[in-house]
Parts: structure tokens; C-alpha cells; sequence
């Protein structure tokens, strides 16, 4: 039980600061691809670039996880279809509910309980991935 | 308290955005990678779908980390909500303000969720359960077919200079714009 503690704190830190930034929001969302306001683009771009020079400094400084391994993150198998189609796919779904997997539940939190139709429907949409994966250009 | 102020009020990009870096190196640090879509995958395990499905067999337990992530997700959410928050509406640009009206969405920024499409009065009309479960649908498909969905790739693959994320990225909003250009004058 206590194992999992961390996970759950860093949950809620992330619950709080995708709803203080606005980010769960459809209405953000809809105004990005309208490319009505800077807010979004701010949010990911220095969330990458933070995250460039997090991981960057930790590579130069050898920092070890808490398991004592090299801090690194999983390589992405390489291709091509599976990510342009997979993902224009998620990007239809992501701007006609303007929600993803993230803000689906911290929405929940929110008090709108509607969502929960959405993530049933995520759910079926990832099980029927499942099913037909083999048949699917990657 | 003039800090606590700050917290009430929204946060700006240039906080949200490195806090948002932060969980992603927390996690690393933990020795897991931020993702949230693979919790739909293990939800599916843990509801029986490995017996028929090939995909969702695997040892679910070994994601329960996540999970947990997700149950701390919907707290801070009502924490951020309930406790944290000034009554006041999200500062959208005047031109989404007027696009949205043009749409048929009236007091944009209103709420967190326009209620057009998730008041249950919107939801029991079969256009709105409709767009519902086909987007959430696409969410799902999509994020299991590119391999992960904004924090997988967006932020972890990109701040990894990764280039398949740099491509689903790419499709990301390939998808939305064509959603929302196209699509979206269709449905409104």
C-alpha cells in the first residue's frame, strides 16, 4: 500500500494543475485549433522544453531512479502509419470532445459526470484497437 | 495572503506547462513513463479482455501504479475545482467567443465543459450521446493505434526528441483541425 502513496500525490498534483491551467477545458481545446489564443501552445511548449532540459541535465548528471537505474525513457518503436493515422484518428476524437485520456478523468473530479460516457466509449474504442490490431497497417 | 491568491486564480502557461514537465520526471524518477491512455488498455485487461483478446494479455497488475495515478488524477481535479478555484470564467479570446456563438455555443467560458454537449439534457438527445461516444470512441482508438496520446507522446516522446511522437503529434492535430474546420460547421 505504502508503495503506492507517490503515485497517488503525484496524481493529485497533476489533477490540480491540469484544472488550474485551464486544460480540461473543451473550450481551450476548440480555441487551439482555431489558433484563437497562445494559451495551449504556452502550456506544451514549455512543458517540452521544461522537459528537454530536465532530461538533458539528468543525462549529463547520470541521475539514477529510485530503483538506482539510469533515469531514460522508453523508446517508441520507429514507423510511420500507426502514428500519423493512429494519431490523426485520437486528434478527431480529442477535438470533437475535447477531452484526452488525462483530462477524461480529472474531469470526473469536476463534478461532470457526462464524461463517464466518454471514457466508456475510450474504453470500447481501445478494446476494439485490441481486436482488429493484426489487420491494421503500423 | 497574497500566494494564496495566485493559486485561486487560473494559472498561467508559463506555470502550468514546467509543472506539467515536473510529473513526467517524477515519474521517470520512480522508474515509470508518464502515459495515460494505458490505463484504458488495462482497464480492458482487468475487465476479462485478455480472454479473448491477445492484446490485453498481459500481467495488468504490474500497471496498478497507474491507476493509482488516475484515482489521484480525479482528486486533484476536485481539490483544483472545489478548493482551489475563484468562481471565474476561462478568459477565452473574443474571436472563440463569437466563433462559438455563431456555432450555437452561448456563454462560452461559462464552465469547465460547455453545456451544448454535456449538461445531461444535451447528453439524452441523440446528437449529443452521439458525439459523445463516437469522440471518446476516436480517443481511444486513436491513442491505442499511435501508441499513446498527449502525455505518452506529447510531452514525454517530445521531450525526448523522439520522432515517431514528433509524427503522432503531427496527426494529433491533423485530426483536430479537421475536426474543427471541417467537420465541426457541419455538425453545428
Amino acid at each position: 500500500m505504502g508503495k503506492y502513496i507517490k503515485f497517488f500525490l503525484v496524481g493529485i498534483f497533476f489533477g490540480i494543475v491540469l484544472v488550474k491551467s485551464e486544460a480540461v477545458s473543451w473550450y481551450r481545446i476548440f480555441e487551439m485549433f482555431k489558433f484563437q489564443s497562445f494559451h495551449m501552445y504556452g502550456i506544451i511548449g514549455t512543458a517540452v522544453g521544461t522537459g528537454i532540459i530536465l532530461l538533458l541535465l539528468s543525462n549529463q548528471l547520470k541521475l539514477k531512479t529510485i530503483q538506482g537505474n539510469l533515469i531514460k525513457v522508453p523508446l517508441k518503436a520507429s514507423g510511420l502509419k500507426r502514428y500519423i493515422i493512429g494519431g490523426t484518428i485520437f486528434g478527431l476524437g480529442w477535438a470533437l470532445c475535447g477531452a484526452c485520456p488525462g483530462p477524461m478523468y480529472i474531469l470526473l473530479g469536476t463534478g461532470a459526470f457526462s464524461i463517464l460516457i466518454v471514457i466508456a466509449a475510450a474504453l470500447l474504442g481501445t478494446y476494439v484497437y485490441g481486436v482488429l490490431k493484426n489487420k491494421l497497417p503500423h | 495572503m497574497k500566494s494564496m491568491e495566485y493559486i485561486l486564480e487560473p494559472w498561467p502557461w508559463y506555470v502550468s506547462g514546467p509543472l506539467i514537465a515536473i510529473v513526467m520526471f517524477t515519474l521517470l524518477y520512480f522508474g515509470r513513463t508518464f502515459g495515460m491512455s494505458s490505463n484504458l488498455r488495462t482497464l480492458c485487461a482487468i475487465g476479462g479482455a485478455g480472454k479473448k483478446v491477445e492484446f490485453f494479455k498481459f500481467d495488468w497488475k504490474s500497471q496498478r501504479w497507474n491507476l493509482v495515478v488516475v484515482l489521484g488524477a480525479i482528486l486533484g481535479g476536485f481539490i483544483a475545482h472545489y478548493l482551489l478555484s475563484n468562481p471565474i470564467d476561462i478568459d477565452l479570446s473574443e474571436a472563440t467567443v463569437n466563433d462559438l456563438s455563431t456555432l450555437g455555443f452561448d456563454n462560452a467560458g461559462k464552465s469547465i465543459l460547455p453545456p451544448e454537449l454535456f449538461s445531461w439534457n444535451a447528453v439524452f438527445s441523440i446528437k449529443g450521446l452521439l458525439i459523445l461516444i463516437v469522440g471518446g470512441f476516436l480517443v481511444g482508438f486513436g491513442t491505442r493505434y499511435a501508441g499513446g496520446c498527449t502525455s505518452g507522446h506529447a510531452i514525454t516522446g517530445l521531450s525526448s526528441l523522439q520522432l515517431p511522437s514528433l509524427i503522432a503529434v503531427i496527426g494529433f492535430f491533423l485530426g483536430g483541425l479537421i475536426m474543427i474546420h471541417l467537420i465541426y460547421p457541419i455538425l453545428f
